[in-house]
């Protein structure tokens, strides 16, 4: 049992230290936080740095440009980003189709797309919704069709997130219907220039655009844009859910989240007092607080298991749970702490010119925030999940 | 980072649960518990024999020299097996007194006695007034000459009724509720002047209440420095809240694990009760529970390990947690056993009342989290 830094760590943190105050830049932070061109210009900017730094792709092969960090370096890593206030990667490509070309593809479309991804160059999409298949994942219709050497693909995805900006889009599609549910699905890349595709713009609560149907008809993709065998692709999603799921847990952002609150709290005034000094709150302060605590541990203990050589396992739906429920704990507070101002809808008015600065931002992340526990699989069906296979009901 | 118990660790922890496996089934519990002594004094002289008893305690003093870790593999597993022996109160607060004080003498003349298992010991520290705060002092301890004069009355003392010595907290200066002017006094508990009433809870512990009466000390049996026991009692309380969430954590697995076997077993409607999903949703909440409680263990440890500092704060949050989610898998487990949950027969309700036992020791959930607002978010 130890958690100590050795030297070497340490030594380590303060070259991601440095390399954060280079370059993530007040400039940059405003950027990203703009919309549509703005925004997708500012991530591609912020990725290009971590590539050239050599940072992307932590868990990559590093012949493919990965970086081989240890359990402590990423974690380190993954602290000081979000302390520093910097996102994550766009995960799609780097952290979702990757693995499953490294993992299942052929050598071809190794080089083919994963240099491109490093380099952002692809903006990549997820199509595994359909309007009948969301937590049922595999109750999926969109059909591929062999016609020599394409498929030719029909159907729809949806909630596919970023859709408006993709290059790609990975896909589940049904190639064989007669057997298991899970057995006739196959992993398609398809180029979102393809014709017979149409995005269209799904409005979301938060009043932003992140949302996507994509259709198809009658779209014609090569052979050679399957991953694998025909037929196997829940294999190849399901390595990948896993990953999906322990990364949703988000506790790094959560840890910076409520320390910004802790201080926004301290300067809001209520009835004279710092509203910090107010119980309840502290209390809701302190039970989201102990939460994460004790979430940060369970995802190391995940971590270092992985590093054994064992996981990520089933174990990680519990942090999928915890860390989502934690994250919208933190949206509401910041909520009831923006009161009246957590209405603002518009992001460009500012402390200057109505006296208030984050209640935007506030319920932006607020009414996203909901699709937290729905997405990545809905929290009801991690728990399904966590009954089969951790506790063996 | 590793969360590995090194292979001593291993040995030690799979000894203990070698033991409850072997000689602690509930039948036996039941009858070591209600021993006069409120536990089996043959268990007391195996674990002497196995080297447990010298676990916390300096090489120097013919101890084990374990840590934190040592002492959570052990108390994980007691849990387990609901193991009423009383190592907490005389290893772990009694010896953990001791052995964290400066006083060679002290050390020399008990700590040898503690690890052969021929002394038992107890702190006693709560007085009818003093809830959860440990500097709530009235017991008075007046000087003359060489010695101490100690009037008082201190309650729920754990393992008091078998004790054969006792630490005491008296005041020596300052006012009822202040941290400076504690002094710990270690006293034979039948000496001229102390009255015990023994008691039981429903844990199966016997506690005593313990009335001081002109019982005079010699200045030589001061634990500690006078007038600065808060810093050692802050000290070895923390130690054993650590390990109190450790037999917890034990007891929370135990129960988790029952609660899971019973629901398979268990049929209704025509089909096993583990089939229901209202129920298996219940079971996962109880599971994330336990493995909640199991990280803010190993943070804590981690903490203990590192002599981190913001440990005390480690502490509060481990306490916390401990406290709401034994509540949680405690109710549950009673829930989902229906109407044997009900039952003394069924040892489920009885790992249901540690746990609440260990809630309210040192500070319940909703004390601790005063105690961690305050540190968190103070200025």
């Amino acid at each position: 049992m130890d958690i100590t830094f050795s030297a070497e760590e340490l030594a380590f943190r303060d070259q991601v230290r440095e390399f954060l105050a280079q370059n993530w830049t007040p400039d940059l932070a405003r950027r990203i936080r703009g919309e549509d061109e703005e925004f997708k210009a500012a991530q591609i900017e912020w990725q290009n740095k971590l590539n050239d730094k050599g940072w992307l792709a932590p868990g990559w092969p590093v012949e493919h440009g990965g970086v081989a960090w240890s359990v402590t370096e990423n974690f380190i890593f993954e602290t000081e980003r979000s302390l520093a206030g910097a996102p994550d990667v766009v995960p799609f490509g780097l952290k979702m189709v990757a693995p499953v070309i490294y993992g299942f593809g052929n050598e071809e479309q190794k080089q083919r797309f994963l240099p491109r991804i490093l380099k952002s160059q692809d903006w990549w999409c997820q199509g595994y919704s359909e309007p009948g298949a969301g937590s049922d994942l595999a109750a999926l219709k969109t059909k591929a069709e062999l016609d020599g050497d394409d498929y030719i693909v029909n159907g729809a995805k949806v909630w596919t997130t970023y859709a408006q900006y993709a290059d790609w889009i990975f896909c589940l599609v049904r190639t064989d219907a007669s057997g298991k549910r899970q057995d006739g699905i196959s992993f398609l890349l398809i180029d979102m220039k393809s014709p017979g595709i149409t995005v269209n713009k799904i409005s979301s609560i938060d009043d932003h655009h992140s949302l996507n149907e994509v259709v198809f008809d009658n779209v014609r993709v090569p052979v050679a844009n399957r991953i694998g065998e025909q037929d196997k692709g829940w294999t190849y999603a399901k390595a990948l859910l896993a990953h999906e799921r322990t990364s949703i847990a988000g506790v790094a952002d959560s840890k910076r989240r409520l320390r910004d609150l802790r201080k926004l709290l301290s300067e809001e005034i209520s009835g004279g007092r710092p509203l910090i000094e107010d119980v309840q709150f502290q209390n809701r302060l302190s039970n989201t607080e102990i939460e994460l605590m004790a979430l940060e541990y369970t995802e190391l203990r995940v971590l270092a298991s992985t590093a054994d050589g064992k996981g990520p396992g089933v174990e990680s739906s519990l942090l999928k749970i915890k860390g989502t429920e934690i994250q919208q704990a933190i949206q509401q507070m910041y909520m009831d702490l923006a009161g009246y101002y957590s209405g603002v809808l518009h992001g460009d008015e500012t402390a200057e010119s109505i006296g208030h600065a984050f209640g935007h931002d506030a319920r932006k992340a607020y009414m996203y925030g909901r699709a937290a526990t729905i997405y990545g699989g809905s929290n009801e069906v991690q728990k399904n999940i966590t009954a089969k296979y951790v506790l063996g009901l | 980072m590793n969360f590995n118990l090194s292979e001593e660790q291993n040995m030690l922890k799979d000894s203990v649960a070698r033991f409850v496996q072997d000689e602690y089934d509930f039948e036996t519990r039941r009858s070591n518990a209600a021993n006069p002594l409120g536990f089996n004094p043959d268990n007391w002289q195996t674990f002497a024999e196995l080297g447990w008893l010298s676990i916390p305690f300096e090489e120097a003093y013919g101890g084990f020299g374990g840590g934190p870790t040592d002492v959570m593999a052990v108390m994980e597993e007691m849990g387990k097996g609901l193991v009423v022996e009383p190592f907490v109160a005389t290893v772990l607060m009694f010896g953990g007194l001791l052995s964290k004080s400066d006083n060679p003498a002290l050390k020399d003349a008990n700590i040898e006695k503690i690890i052969d298992g021929s002394l038992q010991g107890a702190f006693a520290y709560v007085e009818r007034q003093s809830r959860f705060e440990l500097a709530d002092v009235k017991t008075q301890a007046k000087r003359d000459g060489d010695d101490f004069v100690l009037n008082g009355e201190k309650t729920v003392v754990f393992n008091g009724a078998a004790a054969n010595k006792v630490i005491v907290s008296a005041r020596t200066s300052g006012e009822q509720c202040d941290e400076a002017g504690i002094t710990l006094f270690l006293i034979d508990a039948d000496a001229p002047g102390v009255e015990r009433t023994q008691y039981r809870l429903m844990d199966g512990q016997l506690v005593a209440n313990i009335k001081l009466t002109d019982v005079r000390v010699a200045a030589s049996q001061v634990v500690g420095k006078v007038d600065e026991g808060y810093t050692l009692i802050d000290s070895v309380v923390s130690d054993v809240t650590i390990a109190l969430c450790a037999e917890a954590l034990g007891i929370m697995q135990k129960l988790n694990t029952t609660t899971i076997e019973y629901t398979k077993t268990r049929q209704q409607f025509g089909v096993a009760i583990s089939s229901f999903q209202a129920l298996q949703h219940r079971m996962v909440d109880m599971f994330m529970a336990g493995e909640q409680a199991k990280s803010i263990l190993y943070r804590a440890v981690c903490a203990a390990e590192g002599e981190a500092d913001d440990l005390a704060k480690n502490i509060a949050a481990l306490k916390v947690m401990i406290g709401r989610n034994g509540k949680l898998i405690g109710d549950e487990a009673i829930q989902l056993h229906g109407g044997m949950g009900l039952t003394d027969e069924l040892d489920v309700g009885h790992y249901v009342k540690r746990l609440m036992m260990i809630n309210t020791t040192f500070g319940d959930a909703d004390y601790q989290q005063q105690k961690f607002n305050r540190l968190a978010y103070a200025e």
